[in-house]
């Protein structure tokens, strides 16, 4: 994992870009705890989000979960090729397996997220 | 994510001893004799009915496959396993029980539902149950097994205390006192009768459907019974409380070889699903119309003379039989793997026709399927109705039940 990845409680995480985007994806923690994924649903690029604001679903055989913005912005780009590989998601949860793309309102919210470390120690609680 | 996605770790928490069926404590999750075995392998444990059972080990589609190619096994401990015995016994049942069992043979078992009269419409469907006979006690008395949905033991056997006569009828719950273990699949036959000497593998391989015995498995007393909840091949055993652990581990020990899999309930709802059997709960609920989804199978109206039959909430079911009623259960298929869940509103032209009941991805068929109870008129096979999925409407298809039927078996 990059050091530059910031965590959502909600076990998203995201990369600030040199382009000024930001790229999201989920943890491999909530990919671990999730197995037997059968569908995902991506939001619309140009939706609008605010931090918190479902993004998306992610289904396993028992249960829906949804995805949440970790900031608020634009989305600007999808990873397409996801929903049909959703393997690729317990593979490479923090490459291959992004989510979204976003343009970030405010990239001072990224301050609000926690770094690795922090979310670690949450998930080990 | 939700933050609630969190695999539970093992805690060691007291576990209440049972050795007789004395209430448990309140508020503190059942535990079956196999609990420990369960957190030790990767089990992922959740509350369900009350007790502490997984839903997984590893993969619940794995498990699932693992079921249908080779061998799945189940701690099924959590059911309530009910004796009735006494000279009054198996009358007192016929009196009862929905579906006759005066003419049930030793050995024989029968899938019934246990309803009182209760309610606006004279009659609730408290459960449904498979009353198997076993061989009679040494006065010659019927000695008759009942076996029920654990989210219903207590008010089953309170519905059935109520109504045990003065004398000639014993009631006990033998649940805590015993152990149920499910072997599924294939393989299942090979595994289980690798555990007995020659007479009893025999026996047991000459079960036909529905269908039970007594045999030493593992060197266990075992009442083996020819079901099971998944669509193959394969048998349910009830052992002492005490030997559980020990019949477990002989059957994972052989069934190792075979591709047995210890499997959760995450797999034993995808299985029973693809199987087109009812859960309590969801496709049968306390004012279910049993003709409407299909389980009149379970309802004798009649004894073997054809006069009607007296049962609680007998005239209700003879009422609903005779209007016929204006939905009916079918199955769906999806061409997506995205699953409609129970309390999803199926459509027709934006009107809506009915409900789902339960649904998932089906892992041996690929795609989602779910069942449904809709309006007679929309309940052909090939017609084309829509679910809505949270805010989405997703095209599925009228198809028979069950979804999946094991292939005959091999020469």
């Amino acid at each position: 994992m990059a050091a530059n990845l910031k965590f959502a409680k909600t076990h998203e995480w995201i990369r600030p870009e040199a382009d000024g985007l930001a790229t999201v994806g989920v943890s491999s923690y909530a990919v671990e705890a999730l197995t037997d994924l059968v569908f995902m649903q991506l939001p619309p690029v140009g939706k609008k989000v605010k931090a918190g604001e479902s993004i998306g679903e992610i289904e396993s055989v028992k249960a829906v979960s949804d995805l949440y913005a970790p900031v608020s912005g634009e989305i600007v780009e999808v990873n397409t090729a996801l929903p049909s590989q959703l393997e690729t998601l317990g593979k490479d949860p923090y490459g291959a397996g992004w989510i979204v793309r976003i343009r970030p309102d405010a990239p001072s919210e990224l301050e609000n997220l926690m770094d690795q470390s922090a979310y670690e120690a949450l998930v080990k609680s | 994510m939700p933050a609630a996605v969190v695999v539970q770790r093992p805690s060691p928490t007291p576990l209440p001893t049972f050795e007789t069926d004395a209430p448990p404590v309140p508020n503190q999750p059942l535990a079956t004799p196999l609990v420990h075995w369960h957190d030790a392998h990767g089990g992922r444990m959740v509350d369900f009915a009350g007790w502490r059972m997984p839903v997984q080990y590893s993969s619940i589609v794995d498990e699932h496959l693992a079921t249908r190619l080779a061998a799945g096994m189940f701690d099924v401990s959590h059911m309530g396993r009910l004796a009735i015995t006494g000279a009054g016994s198996r009358d007192w049942l016929e009196s009862l029980l929905t579906r006759r069992v005066a003419d049930i043979a030793v050995g024989q078992a029968r899938y019934t539902l246990i309803t009182s009269d209760a309610g606006p419409a004279g009659v609730t469907v408290l459960d449904d149950a498979l009353v198997t006979r076993e061989t009679d006690a040494a006065d010659g008395s019927p000695r008759m097994a009942m076996v029920v949905n654990a989210s219903n033991r207590d008010r089953v056997v309170a519905w059935l205390r109520s109504r045990l006569p003065a004398a000639g009828v014993h009631l006990d719950d033998r649940t805590f006192e015993t152990a149920m273990i499910a072997v599924q699949g294939p393989r299942a036959l090979d595994i289980i009768c690798g555990l007995c000497n020659t007479a009893d593998a025999s026996r047991i391989r000459g079960l036909g459907n529905y269908r039970a015995t007594q045999a030493t498995v593992a060197g266990q007393p075992a009442a083996v019974s020819r079901t099971g909840y998944t669509g193959e091949d394969g048998v349910e055993i009830v052992v002492a409380a005490d030997a559980a652990v020990a019949v477990w581990q002989a059957l994972d020990d052989a069934g190792a070889p075979h591709g047995l899999r210890a499997c959760g309930l995450g797999a034993r709802d995808t299985l029973r699903l693809e199987a087109g059997m009812p859960l309590y709960g969801h496709e049968l609920v306390a004012d279910s119309d049993p003709f409407a989804i299909g389980l009149g199978l379970a309802v004798n109206l009649d004894d073997q003379t054809g006069q009607p039959r007296r049962f609680p909430g007998g005239d209700a079911l003879r009422r609903m039989r005779d209007a016929g009623s204006p939905q009916v259960r079918v199955g769906l298929a999806f061409d997506s793997k995205r699953a409609a869940r129970e309390g999803s509103r199926v459509v027709v032209a934006g009107h809506t026709v009915g409900t789902v009941t339960s649904g998932s991805l089906a892992p041996t068929l690929g795609h989602a399927i779910a069942m449904a109870i809709v309006d007679r008129g929309v309940a052909a096979p090939a017609t084309s109705l829509d679910v809505m999925i949270r805010d989405a409407v997703q095209p599925a298809t009228v198809v028979p039940l069950p979804f999946y039927r094991r292939p005959a078996p091999r020469g």
